[in-house]
């Protein structure tokens, strides 16, 4: 498959696996919105049991903290060249302003730099305007970390993940 | 102990929505506290390891912070972060995490933090966290 070609059936699948089976992403609400190469756009919707401050409403850093982690490793899978388990290695978040409460919460993140062990990734949390920022981060991950977590970039892939969850299950069970 | 009344932070933890979603406690033994985030599904992010989700241990660190700093520091309004740095160590197994944290440096504005989480060996931590944080805060955005 080309390398830019991205598309709605491929986003689609993208929330199906990297969503919906990732607990922790799918207890949070999290979307992904949109994607392309090395960027992805994820969302969480505004929710009261994920406030911080029961004074103010205002949602807690930490689930920034998980939107921005989250999206980052989406937007490195985008940018590298073939599927392969990737781990954070660290991840500076910078908070800038309160989130807004009752507004539903964005993130952009570009992955901009691959190298033979690591990649490098910045992103963005905000409201509607990516330009008045809630936080910002910078992060790097290891690639090559663990067992596979396959990325489904395509829909035999996307396939091949559910049997490799599936298999995992009921090796569980 | 000095003589000013030890705040029950557990409590305090309790009544933010977001530590109850995650499952975190605090163990508060005379001078010290740990703070626990309780194992569930939830907390996964990789399902094929399995392994926690590395933002709920940012989360967890980040919370962790907060209660050190509202058990060392009086006031009324909890403190907020400015920035933390978050280093991966190991991967977070499915397990109860232990997290304790170390207030740095305390200036009237700002504190520093830093913040260690582990599971069953804390000479093994599976994370650690420094962070900068604002107590008293300034007139806030709307």
């Amino acid at each position: 498959m080309a390398a830019d070609d991205i598309t709605e059936e491929h986003i689609a699948l993208m929330k199906d696996v990297l969503i919906q089976h990732v607990p922790h992403a799918r207890a949070l609400g999290m979307n992904v919105v949109n994607a392309k190469r090395g960027e992805g756009w994820l969302s969480v919707p505004y929710r009261e049991d994920l406030i911080g401050n029961p004074q103010t409403g205002v949602i807690h850093g930490g689930v920034i903290t998980s939107l921005l982690d989250n999206a980052c490793g989406i937007a490195v899978q985008l940018a590298l060249p073939e599927r392969m388990s990737i781990a954070t290695l660290d991840l500076r978040i910078d908070y800038m302003k309160p989130a807004t409460p009752k507004l539903d919460l964005m993130a952009h993140t570009h992955c901009y730099k691959v190298t033979t062990n690591i990649a490098f990734v910045r992103g963005t949390a905000y409201h509607t305007d990516e330009n008045d920022p809630i936080a910002t981060c910078v992060g790097t991950f290891m690639l090559a970390a663990n067992r596979a977590m396959p990325m489904p970039i395509t829909p035999e892939v996307a396939e091949e993940a559910a049997k490799f969850l599936k298999k995992n299950k009921e090796d569980q069970a | 102990m000095s003589g000013k009344a030890v705040r029950d932070i557990n409590a305090l933890m309790q009544a933010i929505p977001y530590a109850r979603f995650l499952g975190i406690t605090v163990d508060q033994r005379g001078n010290e506290i740990t703070t626990v985030m309780h194992f569930s599904d939830k907390l996964i992010g990789n399902p094929v390891l399995p392994a926690l989700h590395g933002g709920t241990i940012g989360a967890f660190l980040e919370t962790t912070a907060i209660a050190q700093l509202a058990f060392e520091i009086e006031g009324d309004s909890l403190p907020k972060p400015i920035g933390l740095t978050i280093d991966y160590l190991r991967s977070g197994r499915p397990v109860d995490t232990y997290g304790r944290a170390v207030i740095t440096k305390q200036g009237r504005r700002v504190a520093t933090v830093h913040a260690e989480a582990w599971q069953d060996d804390r000479s093994r931590p599976i994370a650690a966290a420094h962070g900068h944080f604002l107590l008293k805060p300034a007139d806030e955005p709307a």
